[in-house]
């Protein structure tokens, strides 16, 4: 490996004689480099003269007097630019066509019980943009019309409430509504993870984690309108309208906290279809597969229901053999964002580390970060605001020498309770329960300056 | 006096009513018999909600291979298009309520009959979600008919059996996992259920900690790429670029080329692509094997010679068809004429992946 980074140059900087600027001089610097069979090089050297791409003039025309950038004014800066309203719902910038939220191949054998990731290395602060929004269905995701669909409050019998009542969504959008910012992690986020590393980049490793402002009725509301008797119905049943109907086991405590809300609203908007539009169940907290999308009925009954998704999925096996059941609670897990697997630094020097850190118990009390594989640890910043259960931003100086550093977070949450190692969350769960891996990552930078998707032992 | 005698009734209304509904008149309504009949439809483990009725194994198995081996198999076995439902289990197992293979980390994968405790969870499910590509079409007594042939796959129930609401409760005695759950650990956020302690107290230390600095998994080199090119999902600007995974580990890369890079435009099969998305082709054709009906792959090759392949396909799609590829039918689909075209010369032209 080179011990330089060996990285595209970054744009701005000036660099006398640039490779792909075809000057005589160039020209001969290819044909010498030719001959020591760099036929890669040869061949983007002309691609960039020939096609005049942008790559081509970002660094490479750079000379003594300055920038080109700054000397030569662009097209920008001497027409006219386009009109307002040209997009009635803008879009990204045609240069941020490589953030996406994407499949990770060979996990599901269909694209309708499936999952996307969050392209989470891309990603600043703590609001997940709605369109990259992590996705999980069941059996594939609908567009339903919102004037013809209802919201069913029924009891698993009678006398748990005073009455079974029906809600049309003009209706639950007039009642009295919160807004609050939570983040939503699937049950099996890292979970490829648990035996050994399997995927390259943090997309992947925790992309199935996002963060919204959703907005709706906390639950509680509808339930004393229709008279639910708490002391007997200590267990709600969440169920949705598409075709797995969807159903899962909430604890009536955390209804009765205000919490749990039916959510019509995600980041100012209505929510994405992707995401359950019109109405889905936010359980803050609580592992995304609780958060029941198309939300159709909830039940309120006497005992937990044992559904598919309790008993068949999302069941932690055990050394010895046993499943846990219920498991719901997310605890308490950060991962560093930037720099992260799969990236390249393009030099060294100066960089900001930044990370997410959440935990389903509360408020994130406090992020430590080491770069040198867990001996020393240093305290980040946290990003105001910090929320319960809700994504935490922290970053930290650093000074990277060029020497291979391998980079953690752990968090802390309100409740004490410490981020666990790999190694310590193995010792208790195995390697084969699939779920609820809060374990510390690691990442590996090379001296290359390429980040590697590592685990320690 | 009259006005405050009706306010007076007004209250003690309110007080029977429940005071909250009365905070928002004019919101909700109560839910009529037929509409909670026609949405409650769960089933808990002790039966609650479960419907009358009944089904033989045989019943099912003719169910079973007409509407639901194309995705398990014949005979629940198949790992074709999602984890395999039978197998693993043993008659021990349906002595001890335990299954024993769970234990084994080499037996490959966990099937169904494996991990369900109750089997509510499997009568419920299939009643909800079942078939894949026509749930909740199934009625009573059928759920009941292939829950016996499922439960007959894995010699829970012998061949003869029926099994209906009045058994159930015995043959739950049987289940080989029912003894198998936990609630012991501290996730769950109730009080309702016997829970256990928090897995791991954990400490922060600090400075000079105990630890393993060394590297004891990493993905091979060969697989630095399965994920696709990761050069390609990382953004074009800020302190970081993604590494080119089409090129080996270290490898240099002369030139400032992958810096913004303008995007590159969709490729042809783009909007066939997004096409078989929006009409949920893909729920039963793979792009190069068989699901439930044959890889557009397999499709493209077979009509590759034909010169009227695209006006064929078109008029295929349209009118769905049975009998070519195999048994199960393939339902006429709706789709406008400019569709079906940029579907039947996606075809056509060899059905590209990308």
């Amino acid at each position: 490996m080179s011990k330089t980074p060996d990285v595209p140059f970054p744009s701005g900087r000036l660099r006398k004689a640039p490779e792909g600027f075809l000057s005589p001089e160039g020209i001969r610097t290819v044909f010498a480099e030719a001959k020591q069979d760099r036929r890669d090089f040869v061949r983007q050297a002309f691609a960039a003269a020939l096609t005049g791409t942008v790559a081509g003039t970002a660094a490479a025309q750079a000379n003594a007097d300055g920038d080109p950038n700054i000397l030569t004014l662009p097209e920008h800066s001497k027409g006219l630019g386009q009109p307002v309203a040209s997009d009635g719902y803008g879009k990204p910038s045609r240069y941020e066509a490589n953030v996406q939220r994407r499949q990770s191949p060979g996990l599901t054998q269909t694209t309708q019980a499936s999952v996307s990731f969050a392209p989470l290395q891309s990603l600043f602060g703590i609001v997940t943009p709605s369109g990259l929004h992590f996705e999980r269905h069941h059996q594939g995701w609908w567009d339903i019309d919102p004037s013809k669909h209802r919201l069913m409050v029924n009891g698993s019998d009678d006398k748990l409430l005073k009455r079974a009542m029906l809600f049309t969504m003009d209706e639950l959008m007039r009642l009295p509504s919160v807004s609050r910012f939570h983040f939503i992690e699937c049950g099996a986020n890292t979970g490829m993870e648990w035996g050994n590393v399997a995927v390259p980049t943090c997309q992947y490793t925790h992309g199935m984690l996002s963060c919204s402002e959703f907005t709706g009725v906390p639950l509680r509301i509808l339930f004393d309108m229709c008279g639910v008797d708490y002391k007997r119905a200590r267990y709600v049943l969440a169920e949705g309208a598409d075709g797995s109907s969807m159903t899962r086991t909430v604890p009536m405590e955390l209804v009765e906290s205000g919490e749990v809300l039916v959510a019509y609203g995600q980041n100012g908007e209505m929510l994405r279809p992707e995401q359950g539009y019109p109405l889905r169940l936010v359980v803050p907290g609580v592992q995304g597969v609780s958060w029941v999308k198309y939300l159709r009925r909830l039940e309120v009954g006497d005992q937990p229901y044992g559904t598919k998704d309790e008993t068949i999925h999302y069941i932690d096996l055990m050394p010895g053999g046993l499943h846990r059941q219920y498991t719901s609670t997310q605890e308490c897990k950060s991962v560093v964002t930037t720099p992260s697997g799969g990236q390249i630094l393009l030099d060294k020097g100066y960089y900001q580390i930044s990370g997410l850190a959440w935990s389903g118990r509360g408020r994130v009390k406090q992020v430590d970060v080491t770069t040198d594989g867990g001996r020393n640890w240093r305290t980040a910043r946290l990003q105001d605001p910090v929320m319960s259960k809700c994504l935490t931003r922290f970053t930290l100086d650093w000074q990277w020498d060029g020497k291979p550093a391998i980079l953690q977070s752990r968090a802390m949450d309100e409740t004490g309770y410490v981020q666990p190692s790999t190694r310590q969350l193995r010792a208790v769960r195995g390697t084969r329960s699939i779920y609820h891996n809060n374990a510390i990552q690691s990442w590996l930078v090379e001296e290359s300056g390429e980040v590697r998707n590592v685990q320690l032992s | 006096m009259c006005s405050s005698r009706r306010l007076f009734a007004a209250l003690l209304g309110c007080v029977a009513l429940g005071a909250s509904a009365q905070n928002y008149p004019g919101i909700g309504r109560p839910a009529t018999k037929a509409e909670v009949a026609a949405w409650d439809i769960d089933v808990r483990p002790d039966f609650k909600g479960l419907p009358k009725g009944s089904g033989s194994v045989s019943q099912g198995q003719e169910i079973w291979e007409a509407k639901c081996a194309s995705c398990h198999g014949v005979f629940g076995e198949s790992n074709e298009v999602f984890a395999p439902l039978v197998g693993g289990t043993t008659a021990e197992d349906i002595k001890t309520g335990r299954v024993a293979r769970l234990n084994d980390p080499t037996f490959p994968g966990r099937t169904t009959l494996m991990k369900v405790s109750t089997v509510s969870t499997l009568w419920d499910y299939i009643s909800r979600a079942m078939p894949w590509n026509a749930p909740k079409s199934l009625k009573p007594d059928e759920v009941y008919a292939v829950t016996a042939y499922l439960l007959n796959l894995g010699r829970i129930v012998p061949d003869g059996f029926t099994l209906s609401d009045a058994n159930i409760a015995d043959v739950q005695k049987r289940l080989p996992n029912r003894n198998g759950m936990t609630t012991a650990h501290a996730m769950w956020p109730g009080k309702g259920l016997k829970a256990g302690a928090v897995d791991v107290k954990a400490t922060a230390c600090m400075h000079d900690c105990d630890t393993e600095p060394k590297v004891a998994s990493l993905l091979p080199d060969f697989a630095r790429n399965n994920n696709g090119n990761l050069a390609e999902q990382q953004r074009l600007i800020g302190p970081q670029r993604g590494v080119d995974t089409t090129r080996p580990p270290g490898a240099r890369r002369d030139g400032p080329l992958a810096v913004a890079a303008a995007p590159t435009a969709p490729s042809p099969a783009t909007a066939a692509l997004t096409l078989l998305k929006k009409h949920s082709c893909t729920a039963c054709h793979g792009m190069e094997q068989k699901l439930v009906g044959p890889g557009f792959k397999q499709v493209a090759a077979k009509y590759a010679a034909r010169n009227d392949a695209e006006a064929y396909l078109a008029a295929k799609i349209k009118s769905g068809g049975q009998g070519v590829w195999g048994p199960i039918p393939m339902p006429a689909q709706a789709l406008s004429d400019t569709e079906l075209k940029t579907l039947a010369a996606w075809l056509a032209a060899g059905a590209a992946s990308r």
